[in-house]
């Protein structure tokens, strides 16, 4: 029998790093809030990759600190290696990744959460949400105990119905053995939501003692680091650093892999999920790219008091007997003891073309979804739905418009819109391509794009706000200051010039001209600045950028002013597609699915056509006339 | 909303027969409700009314023959109808056409009888406003069926062909196809730079963009071309008073078809009139309409006639070759010396005072002796200007020419992208800053073709159309 608990005003299902992020921002902006998790010891728990950020999921995780989410803080408490990628290529893909200690990371992340005003752990699974009059009204746990509640969020990760697979052995847990969650798939269906099967894989574990580092490449961290929250200084996070280690698999590994091809569940269709195309098995690789001769694989340190280690780069569901002997082909790997197997899990998670971009389902009030449960892969862009799913719950409960981010203003934005726009047929995971605007949305200037904002919700403390005021005005009169600091054809700027295979000066020049030299820097500049301020490492790096790649910011401020005209052509909710007569039959359908909220957004669902659009704008500019 | 069905007059003037076009969800009952077979008509005992899902039941692309009667079943006009029913018609609607005796009356009557079956007036345009709508041509060809339309020489109607075509589109559109080729392959490079490499891809890419400058260069360089071929060759008749400017239009005029009189607003106080020859069209300017006072050096309109050359693709220089050259003269040759023309030398059945060598010091044009009152000369100012523009090199066929300023435009902001991102790899900048440029590029050149959507494109470019395609 039912029965009635507590009344909260939001329930978070799942404490995974969406619904982390999601309960800490509800609970923050003042909602008495409830979080559910299969087992409070896996809070935040990281059952994949043992690293936070990478390429383009770097951004994510800054664009979440600079709103007031946890992501960043946490793992800047407890990295164990820290390393700036890409750095030969343009800031704008530049990205930060840390080498997490897994079990820190959680427990530091659970004490956050225990110790957050307004918020509530409770370990249970919650088999139902309740709804009423398409309106959330609380959620039903299998122990039959009824929360009700103003808003859920639903962040069950990959727990839903999950399965792991590796040859034909099938288990049906989730992550690392623990409980799945069953009941809920089905409850989810009555309310008419459309349910998808999505798979995804993890590599074997090996003992550190029986692997041969010799014949690996070390690779170290980086000794300036850059820290992920905005609120802390690279000096409050010097550390000792672990090493990761670099080898490669060979001919014999893909012929191992191959001769056992027709035993992997993926191949023999024992899996029917949809893999990511962009985190393939190590026997995804192989089939693909048959003319490489040797994939990267990573030895990557999963804390610093355990000895396993993750064979990152070869993932696998090939049966248990078969990744052993793939495994020790691997220079390095040849006596290695495997701790954990790699596996595949499959799990259900929803289309996201159902959801707004609030995160809310578009037909049940109340009801928002974020992280793998929403279609997306890794933990960064769960966090990033989670925060936004989050703030938006205590927004719906408040009655306050929701926080939507365009694609111009954050990755986050450009996560969110693809998913709920394009929707997504295999998990997704952020890549810097898939961000038109990307010089503009840098992992460095994170805060000076998304602070303001973060205040202006409620997450971002005063304190912050007026130091990112003062991080701005130091650079406006920095940058100024260079525009209007003339250095003339001195024989010490000459010299200057000379030493750095920079062109001579024939007169003077003003020091914002030659930092646009592809040669000269900033830094380099200090040399021939006689009145140079004292400034913060991060001030120093935006007046660099922002001088340095002008031109080409500008350009793409341009485009986003094009972008933006289109997004600010909104569609009325009430527009009945059928009546827009010229339509393809086929874009009807999608808009009428999609229902988008700006004539930018219908111009990227796929299956509408430029065409389509123009007869859009068209529709649209009649009904304004009428 | 639902839309009407439209009819208008789809044949051009004169011309024996005249064609009604209807084209929307009810052309086929409307046109069904006024047609009638002969066979209905000659049997005396009906034994039902005439049924207007006549047309439903028939086959698409069939033709029939009957007849169009009014309300009380009088005899319009004998007829023949032609079905096309959707998608396979000009609009992708279903569309019906009726050819009629020519004739206005006889028109006006049937398409007065459609409006009264639900039928409404096509819009200027609208057809082609729909056909473009429903998908079934692109930008650049609803601008070339305008363009068609309005096409009022060999040239013109041969490009706006080719552009209907879907030439210019195709042009474009390979171009397009490689710049985004080659974004993808810089993207996925990045995403995954284990697996894809970017080494030297920078020379490479140079290579292939400043091909692509080279091939829309090209287009560019042509467009002016085009432009003059396809709407006229602004043709600036200058000279001093009384050197026999107006004279010499008059006698243009005279000899040539000429298509538009006065177009009104434009020229306050130039004469301009259209002439063709042979195939191409001159836009005759005579800035004898410039004020001329008898203050003749303070009045001659100089400032005027300094707007008129700015403009000026040829210059008609008429020189009274009966006086020496005077005051105006001497500022007129100041104002030429950039331009391409010829020298008329007016007045040659009198005493000629004037030499060429004189002239041609100081004004390096060819001289042609001329006379308005015998003709003299007329001929070989024709042959002389379409040279000047034919050379005989013209091929109507395999040339792609842009003949609109809005395709001009995109292509020229497609080329500094282009050059953009050419200067991006020479200034060794890291791979990720070619693709801000090259993706505006992409979008620039998809304007042409309507494959950018673009907020205000569309209307713009209907509300050009002014012809009842």
């Amino acid at each position: 029998m039912n029965y009635i608990y507590n009344k909260y005003d939001v329930v978070v299902i799942g404490a995974g790093h969406a619904g982390c992020e999601a309960a800490l921002a509800a609970a923050r902006l003042g909602m008495h809030t409830l979080v559910f998790t299969v087992s409070v010891d896996s809070i935040a728990m990281m059952p994949c990759n043992p690293n936070v950020g990478g390429s383009s999921k770097g951004h994510l995780v800054k664009e979440i600190d600079a709103l007031g989410g946890e992501m960043g803080k946490n793992i800047d408490r407890t990295f164990i290696q820290s390393k700036m990628l890409n750095t030969s290529k343009g800031p704008a893909v530049h990205s930060l990744r840390a080498q997490a200690d897994k079990k820190e990371y959680s427990n530091s992340m659970r004490h956050v959460l225990e110790n957050t005003e307004n918020l509530v752990i409770k370990q249970g699974e919650v088999a139902e949400v309740l709804v009423e009059n398409d309106k959330v009204t609380g959620v039903r746990t299998t122990s039959n105990a009824v929360y009700p509640c103003d808003a859920v969020v639903m962040a069950t990760g990959t727990y839903l119905q999950a399965r792991c697979i590796y040859g034909d052995v099938s288990q049906y847990t989730g992550p690392n053995g623990l409980a799945a969650a069953n009941e809920l798939t089905g409850n989810l269906m009555k309310l008419g939501i459309e349910m998808r099967r999505f798979k995804t894989g993890t590599p074997a574990r090996v003992d550190k003692r029986t692997v041969d580092f010799s014949k690996m490449a070390e690779q170290t961290g980086d000794e300036n680091i850059v820290p992920f929250s905005f609120t802390n200084t690279p000096e409050d996070l010097e550390r000792e650093q672990v090493s990761c280690w670099l080898t490669y698999t060979n001919q014999e590994t893909h012929k191992i892999i191959m001769d056992n091809i027709d035993r992997s569940p993926l191949y023999s269709g024992n899996i029917k999920g949809t893999g990511p195309r962009y985190c393939p098995s190590i026997e995804d690789k192989v089939v693909r790219f048959a003319d490489k001769e040797r994939h990267q694989v990573f030895l990557e340190p999963e804390g610093n008091y355990t000895n396993e280690m993750y064979i990152g780069g070869m993932s696998s569901s090939l049966p248990e007997d078969v990744q052993i002997k793939m495994y020790h082909t691997v220079p390095g790997l040849e006596h290695a003891e495997i701790v954990r197997n790699a596996y595949a899990i499959e799990y259900d998670c929803i289309n996201p073309l159902q959801l707004k971009a609030s995160l809310e389902f578009k037909n049940i009030s109340g009801f928002f979804s974020a992280g793998q449960a929403n279609g997306s892969s890794g933990y960064e862009e769960a966090a990033a739905q989670g925060i936004i799913a989050g703030i938006n719950a205590a927004r719906k409960v408040k009655g306050l418009e929701p926080l939507v981010l365009d694609r111009s203003q954050a990755y986050i934005g450009v996560l969110i819109d693809d998913l709920i726009t394009k929707g997504t047929n295999e998990p997704y995971r952020m890549m810097t391509s898939r961000a038109e605007y990307r010089l503009l949305l840098r992992q460095d200037n994170a805060d000076l794009r998304l602070t303001e904002i973060g205040h202006e919700i409620g997450l971002i403390s005063e304190e912050r706000y007026q130091q990112l005021l003062y991080k701005k005005f130091q650079i406006k009169e920095e940058i100024n200051r260079l525009i209007d600091t003339t250095v003339g054809a001195s024989e010490k700027v000459q010299t200057f010039l000379k030493s750095h295979k920079s062109t001579p000066l024939q007169s003077g020049s003003t020091l914002a001209e030659l930092l646009k030299r592809p040669e000269l820097s900033y830094d380099l500049l200090n040399e021939i600045d006689d009145n140079r301020p004292e400034l913060p490492r991060d001030v120093a790096e935006q007046v660099n950028i922002e001088l340095k790649y002008d031109g080409y910011i500008n350009r793409q401020m341009r485009q986003v002013d094009q972008f933006i005209k289109l997004e600010t052509k909104k569609i009325p909710d009430n527009i009945d597609y059928h009546d827009v007569y010229s339509l393809r039959k086929e874009a009807e359908q999608k808009l009428s699915e999609i229902r988008p909220a700006s004539v930018g957004q219908a111009s990227r669902i796929s299956g509408v056509s430029p065409a389509d659009i123009s007869v859009l704008l068209v529709y649209l500019e009649k009904g304004a006339h009428r | 909303m639902q839309e009407d069905t439209i009819a208008g007059i789809a044949s051009g003037m004169g011309g024996g027969i005249s064609i009604i076009r209807v084209s929307g969800e009810n052309a086929l009952t409307a046109v069904g409700d006024i047609f009638r077979t002969p066979k209905y008509l000659s049997d005396e005992k009906k034994d039902s009314d005439w049924k207007s899902d006549y047309f439903i039941k028939k086959d698409t692309h069939t033709v029939h023959y009957g007849l169009i009667v009014d309300d009380e079943e009088n005899i319009l006009d004998e007829v023949i109808v032609i079905l096309m029913k959707g998608p396979n018609s000009y609009t992708r609607e279903d569309v019906v056409e009726i050819d009629t005796h020519g004739g206005n009356y006889v028109v006006k009557k049937i398409l007065n009888q459609l409006l009264h079956h639900g039928v409404r007036l096509a819009e200027p345009g609208e057809f082609t406003k729909r056909a473009f709508l429903n998908g079934r041509i692109d930008l650049s060809q609803a601008e070339a069926v305008m363009k068609l339309i309005s096409s009022q020489n060999d040239f013109s109607y041969q490009s706006a062909l080719n552009q209907l075509e879907g030439s210019v589109s195709k042009y474009i559109e390979v171009i397009r196809q490689d710049i985004l080729h080659n974004l993808g392959y810089i993207e996925a490079a990045l995403d995954d730079p284990e697996h894809i490499s970017l080494e030297g891809f920078g020379e490479k890419l140079r290579t292939i963009i400043n091909g692509h400058i080279d091939q829309l260069n090209k287009l560019l360089l042509n467009f002016e071309d085009g432009r003059m071929k396809s709407e006229g060759i602004n043709t600036v008749i200058v000279g001093r008073p009384n050197a026999g400017k107006s004279s010499l239009m008059n006698l243009m005029l005279e000899q040539e078809r000429a298509i538009v009189t006065n177009i009104a607003g434009t020229t306050r106080d130039v004469l301009e009139e259209k002439v063709v020859l042979g195939n191409i069209i001159l836009n005759l300017i005579d800035t004898a309409g410039i004020h001329e006072t008898k203050d003749v050096v303070e009045n001659m309109g100089v400032d005027k006639a300094v707007d008129y050359l700015s403009k000026a693709d040829f210059v008609i220089y008429v020189v009274d070759a009966s006086e020496s050259l005077d005051k105006s003269d001497e500022q007129i040759i100041h104002l030429l010396q950039d331009k391409k023309g010829v020298v008329l030398f007016n007045k040659s059945d009198l005493n000629i005072v004037l030499k060429e060598e004189q002239l041609q010091q100081k004004l390096n044009w060819s001289v042609i002796p001329f006379s308005n009152e015998t003709k003299q000369g007329l001929e070989q100012l024709k042959e002389y200007i379409t040279n000047s523009f034919l050379k005989g090199n013209i091929s109507y066929n395999d040339q792609i020419y842009l003949t609109s300023i809005r395709h001009r435009n995109a292509v020229e902001a497609a080329v500094n992208s282009l050059k953009q991102v050419v200067q991006t790899v020479d200034d060794g900048m890291p791979e990720d800053f070619y693709t801000i440029d090259m993706m505006e590029a992409y979008r620039s050149l998809g304007l042409i073709n309507g494959e950018t959507a673009s907020e205000d494109l569309v209307n713009k470019i209907f509300s050009d159309f002014c012809m009842g395609k």
